[in-house]
């Protein structure tokens, strides 16, 4: 990877993945990517990273953690049932 | 090009802060001493609250800790909540100075939660140029790669890991994890630009090895 000519494009990648950048920055971007072999890899995983991301599954709460959660706040007569 | 993250917030509609309620009816409740307000108030924020904790604390007895810490806190300071953000966010701030008091013992009144980047989470230059986007669909929906994925958030350099699980895993506004963090708009992109940067360096051997264990070689 050519650190100097690629760090430029670097900057700007997360709001190109965002669809934050402008037209004009897509453009760059795009165009280097079309020479840069090393810059398109870079760009396509770490938009594979970001979605990835995207869909993974939120960990759940442990069994009886809300209990506890309410036993610890004196709030235990508002608890209905435990998860 | 179209955002990736259009969905976002849709995706956590179902156990997100963002929920419709009538969370100014709700704040005012609890302000005035009403418990079952603060249950309703638990009901709907704890999920949130505990995947933070647990992604910061990586230990879910501490991240339930930090949960319980959390509540207890946002209710004795209720009279305090002003309001300029949502209730959500509020407890964010909280949960997550609750988990940076814990993480950085014994020196706890060291905390500042605008500290500096550190060398490692600076200028990150992608040196791994694998491509693992060839790997098949289903190699990447396995529990062993999830497992990865959050080992990986567990291992981001502190001060990108909490603007990482807000915005990009909670699907809170570049303006919203800034209030919860205490960070300008501009340093929660920076930090989200570096933390996604870091987390792509740190995952690509692995996928490497995933791809060539699927290739033979």
């Amino acid at each position: 990877m050519d650190v100097e000519n690629c760090r430029h494009m670097l900057g700007d990648l997360s709001d190109y993945l965002d669809g934050e950048a402008s037209a004009e920055i897509c453009a760059e971007i795009e165009q280097h990517m079309d020479g840069c072999e090393d810059c398109r890899i870079v760009v396509d995983t770490l938009r594979k990273t970001v979605l990835l991301y995207r869909d993974l599954p939120p960990p759940p709460m442990p069994q009886g953690a809300r209990r506890r959660l309410f036993q610890a706040l004196d709030l235990e007569e508002y608890l209905a049932h435990d998860a | 090009m179209d955002s990736i993250y259009r969905n976002l917030r849709n995706r956590n509609a179902s156990n997100h802060m963002s929920e419709p309620y009538d969370e100014a009816a709700l704040i005012a409740r609890i302000q005035a001493g009403d418990k079952a307000a603060c249950a309703e108030c638990i009901e709907i924020h704890s999920p949130a609250v505990y995947r933070l904790a647990l992604r910061l604390m990586q230990n879910e007895a501490e991240a339930e800790d930090v949960m319980q810490e959390t509540f207890l806190n946002a209710f004795k300071a209720i009279d305090s909540f002003e309001g300029r953000s949502g209730l959500g966010t509020w407890l964010y701030r909280i949960a997550h100075n609750a988990a940076m008091m814990r993480l950085r013992r014994p020196n706890p009144y060291t905390v500042s939660v605008e500290e500096t980047l550190s060398p490692e989470t600076q200028g990150i230059v992608p040196r791994q140029l694998f491509d693992w986007c060839c790997l098949p669909e289903e190699d990447f929906e396995s529990d062993e790669v999830r497992t990865e994925l959050e080992q990986a958030i567990g291992e981001l350099p502190e001060a990108l890991k909490a603007v990482f699980i807000l915005r990009e895993l909670e699907g809170l506004s570049t303006a919203e994890t800034a209030e919860a963090l205490g960070l300008s708009p501009g340093a929660v992109k920076v930090r989200l630009h570096r933390a996604r940067l870091w987390l792509r360096e740190r995952l690509t051997p692995y996928f490497a090895e995933l791809a060539h264990e699927a290739q033979g070689i």
